[in-house]
């Protein structure tokens, strides 16, 4: 019941917002997605006082020929997932407060559409249902770049569109063909997870890897991983600041979730077979954006680049199939969507007080404030992963886990730790420190919304660095129970 | 049954009207007629005393009631969006046309003799010809009708070959006889019968317009009035399919190895032809000209997929009233566009998203569902399609279909991003019609209420 509660407040909350105007809606929308994050706490303290809760699943019908059903639960990693969703919306929208967008109404009613369909995807239990929530997470991402987005926007959104969509459908065709081969014994077709799982243990190793290729490359596009990136740049570039920190804070993670809960489970005799590749892959993905990073130019494009190489290493730490790996991989999920909205944020600000985003043209802003420097580093460490942020405890177990697959893998993967502190402390630098540019000389304070987004997001990165225990158990325990599936 | 005559009546009662002076009153007895037959169509539903009519020529079953019903909506719907087609002149010959065009359509879904194929098929066309050229005083409409009754009587000529080949063999008119001489031969089969069934194929191919046979629907769609274009692409294209699917599933479907590889070609081509030469079209009547050979592609694999079950059915049924009702909700809008401009080029759609909000967003829905994107209707027709086709062995088309249903995606969407992402012009606001916005309220809606609600539609068989 609760969980299913969690589905349809946003969905309310979208359309309660849509009938507002002006500053009533972003504030309508504020107040909205706070309940909605307290409704995933209450969840969360559910789930820790009895995980066998009837409030934590909704199964009803929906086409009953075909199995489907409407089937959602909250177990260990969808929580997981649902608390950094709620966690990140109310901060999504906060940090929008200082620009002033056209048609307010349809941009927040859109963020918490998003928001809704999110939260489907995290939670679906049947095979169907998570593609209708996987693609209708698209729509509203795909009219937030397309209305409120910069330069080019009618091109670039599309190339994403398209690309994301393609690789959906062939998903959509890999999991039919999962579907189709489900109830060997009953006889009844189902979409239900269990039953998809069982469908593709079931299959011959060949057809396990049409399967998982099918799916994969839907994956592999979200996340995304090379060489399905060439889409992501661009369109974090051009993408309203609160549209890039949606994609890449949460959308992302659709991808990595996806991975951990859909595929690897249903196809394990593809994945000793494939698994390798894509490790490869993965890691060479990260090798080339962290390169590219290095060089950049312009800071959103830097983090867009610098989140490439993360989610390899995160795309590594799953297919390497290990407790550590997949435990790293959930933890540094959480990590990186905190950090990468945080990252934005301060591209955003930049680019409100200074005008341009050009490493090149920016410099010397610590010596005009220096409150906002402080924050900066804090989250820029966290992003790369000192001790006591919350990036480091992901980190380690990816590498950790990657380790286990092969020394020589997690030599490679970790070159992600050296190379991002390269870009990221080099930008640090070019933006922050050294001789003061004209441009910083009208930098002037941060406004009072920006700075509360700050001190939260800088504050869940030092106290779960410091305590991450509650999150990690659960990542543990949801771990153990996708291993028991894989091994 | 009794909507066919309930249609019939209406017809005759139009051409009456010039006569007896009560022109003005004649819209809405069409609509209130369109009502009583949906009616009566819903009534006779599971009524188990349906049995072939008139020497088993007409069989009411639930199969054709169901389509039937798809039919009579769409008519409803189009009745409200063409109301500006029934007010100049020649109104009294338009309604009659047009009706008479119906119950050549509602023939189609109930024939069960080659006879009645063949009326049905002509008492729809030939109203269909003289409508697309209705707009006489117009180069491109003349051209249009010209067009149509040529390729339609070539056309229709295959059909009779093909039905003279296939009686020539079996020595009845009767679907059943049909079907039970194809199941009793045992490979005694002459090769005519075969040609026959390849001739009606090519015959029907052409009646939905696809590739190889779909030249002419482009210039037709484009040419003809746009109200005639949404009959055509709605009604014309549902009934032709009932028709298609009788003809293939029920009486042939036994004979499937003789015409599927054909029939698997002709989806193939009609998905990459219609799909690509829809990407560059600049007109949007055109691009659904196009876009419409894709959808009967899709549906046609359904009649491939050549299920034992009704799985085939319910899924051509579910296609094909989502595919009416987000045409029709299309057309309105298509249709209010170019009445504003004079074209319906894709310019013409710029800046809608701030001209008409509502007009833009239904607009929005009606691309999405025709792009088959969740949780439209049009996804989940699409999606019962591949799973029928997941278990035959043309599962290369799927792989087709999905490419070009991406670059489907361009063409629709190029409409989104030019309501919404292109300058407004001459920042004028766009009013419409209260009945055209009620009509747009209602198919966005369906479009909507189908796709989070399929299963009234795709369980309603089996």
């Amino acid at each position: 019941m609760l969980v299913g509660l969690l589905i349809v407040v946003p969905l309310i909350a979208s359309l309660l917002v849509f009938f507002t105007k002006g500053k009533a809606s972003r504030n309508l929308a504020l107040g909205l997605s706070i309940v909605e994050f307290a409704l995933s706490l209450a969840v969360f303290f559910q789930y820790k006082h009895n995980p066998m809760s009837k409030d934590l699943v909704l199964n009803c019908s929906w086409v009953e020929s075909m199995g489907i059903h409407f089937a959602v639960s909250a177990d260990a990693l969808s929580i997981l997932m649902i608390l950094l969703t709620t966690f990140l919306v109310p901060l999504i929208i906060l940090s929008s407060f200082n620009t002033n967008y056209e048609k307010p109404h349809s941009f927040y009613s859109l963020i918490l559409l998003m928001q809704m369909a999110l939260i489907g995807v995290f939670t679906a239990n049947d095979g169907f249902l998570f593609y209708v929530f996987w693609e209708l997470a698209l729509i509203p991402i795909y009219f937030i770049c397309l209305v409120w987005g910069g330069e080019n926007r009618g091109r670039i959104t599309f190339k994403f569109f398209v690309y994301t969509l393609l690789g959906s459908l062939f998903m959509l065709v890999g999991l039919i063909y999962l579907y189709s081969h489900t109830g060997y014994e009953t006889g009844i077709k189902s979409w239900a997870i269990g039953d998809l799982y069982a469908a593709g243990k079931a299959m011959s190793a060949s057809q396990q890897s049409f399967v998982f290729w099918a799916i994969f490359i839907a994956f592999g596009i979200k996340m995304p991983v090379f060489p399905f990136h060439t889409w992501q740049p661009d369109t974090y570039v051009t993408a309203p600041t609160q549209g890039t920190m949606l994609l890449s804070g949460i959308m992302l993670k659709m991808g990595t979730f996806g991975l951990i809960k859909w595929l690897m489970p249903v196809t394990p005799l593809a994945l000793e077979q494939w698994g390798g590749f894509v490790i490869g892959l993965s890691v060479f993905g990260i090798i080339y954006a962290s390169c590219i990073a290095i060089v950049q130019k312009d800071y959103k494009r830097l983090i867009a680049y610098s989140s490439i190489a993360h989610v390899g290493l995160i795309a590594a730490g799953i297919l390497a199939a290990n407790q550590q790996g997949i435990q790293g991989a959930m933890m540094q999920m959480l990590a990186h969507g905190v950090n990468v909205v945080g990252l934005f944020l301060i591209a955003d600000i930049l680019m409100r007080h200074t005008g341009t985003r050009d490493l090149d043209k920016l410099g010397g802003i610590r010596s005009m404030n220096g409150n906002f420097a402080v924050l900066f580093l804090v989250v820029l460490l966290g992003s790369v992963a000192l001790p006591l942020t919350n990036g480091f405890v992901g980190e380690f177990l990816l590498i950790n886990g990657v380790y286990q697959y092969g020394a020589w893998v997690a030599a490679f993967a970790g070159l992600t730790v050296i190379l991002g502190a390269v870009y990221m402390l080099r930008s640090y630098q070019a933006i922050m420190l050294g001789e003061r540019r004209d441009s910083a000389i009208a930098f002037g304070s941060l406004v009072s919304s920006d700075k509360l987004v700050l001190y939260i997001i800088c504050i869940a990165i030092i106290a779960f660095g410091v305590y991450p225990k509650p999150l990690n158990d659960l990542a543990e325990e949801g771990t153990k129970a996708i291993l028991t599936y894989i091994k | 049954m009794k909507g066919l005559f309930i249609i019939s009546g209406l017809g005759i009662l139009a051409m009456l009207a010039e006569i007896f002076k009560f022109k003005k009153i004649l819209y809405p007895l069409v609509l209130l007629g369109i009502i009583a037959a949906y009616g009566c169509n819903f009534m006779e539903w599971n009524n188990n005393m349906s049995v072939p009519m008139f020497g088993k020529m007409i069989h009411f079953d639930n199969v054709a009631l169901a389509f039937s019903g798809v039919i009579l909506a769409t008519a409803f719907f189009w009745f409200i969006l063409a109301n500006d087609y029934f007010e100049h002149d020649h109104i009294t010959d338009h309604f009659a046309l047009v009706l008479f065009a119906l119950v050549g359509a509602l023939m189609l879904t109930s024939f069960s003799n080659m006879t009645t194929l063949f009326l049905g098929i002509e008492i729809l066309s030939i109203p269909m010809y003289v409508l697309a050229a209705s707009r006489k005083r117009d180069l491109a409409s003349n051209e249009a009708g010209f067009k149509y009754l040529i390729m339609g009587s070539f056309a229709s000529g295959f059909l009779l070959f093909g039905i003279a080949l296939i009686y020539g063999a079996t020595g009845t008119f009767d679907l059943m006889a049909i079907r039970s001489y194809i199941s009793q031969a045992n490979g005694s089969i002459p090769v005519f019968f075969y040609a026959g069934i390849l001739m009606m194929l090519v015959a029907m191919c052409f009646k939905v317009s696809a590739a190889p046979f779909h030249f002419w629907a482009p210039d037709v769609y484009e040419g003809s009035p746009t109200v005639i274009t949404a009959l055509m692409s709605t009604i014309v294209k549902t009934a032709a399919f009932a028709a298609f699917m009788h003809l293939f599933l029920v009486v042939f479907g036994k004979a499937g190895e003789s015409w599927s590889m054909v029939l698997a070609v002709i989806v193939a081509l009609s998905l990459v032809v219609s799909n690509i030469t829809a990407a560059s079209q600049n007109s949007v009547k055109r691009m659904l000209a196009y876009s419409s050979i894709s959808h009967a592609a899709f549906m046609l694999m359904a009649i491939l997929a050549n299920n034992r079950g009704f799985a085939s059915v319910n899924a051509i049924l579910y296609y094909s009233l989502a595919y009416s009702i987000g045409s029709i909700s299309a057309f309105t809008v298509v249709y209010n566009v170019s009445k504003e401009d004079g074209n319906s080029n894709i310019e013409a759609f710029n800046g809608l998203g701030k001209r008409n909000p509502f007009v833009a967003g239904c607009m929005v829905i009606a691309m999405l569902s025709l792009a088959g994107i969740p949780v439209t209707a049009g996804f989940f027709a699409k999606y019962f399609i591949f799973t029928l086709m997941i278990g035959t062995g043309f599962k290369w088309l799927i792989i087709l279909a999905i490419l070009t249903s991406a670059v489907g995606v361009y063409y629709y969407f190029k409409v989104i991003i030019a309501m919404y992402f292109k300058p407004v012009r001459e920042g004028q606001k766009m009013v419409l019609e209260t009945s055209h916005v009620i009509l747009l309220a209602i198919t966005t809606l369906l479009t909507l209420a189908l796709g989070i609600v399929p299963k009234y539609i795709i369980e309603i068989f089996g």
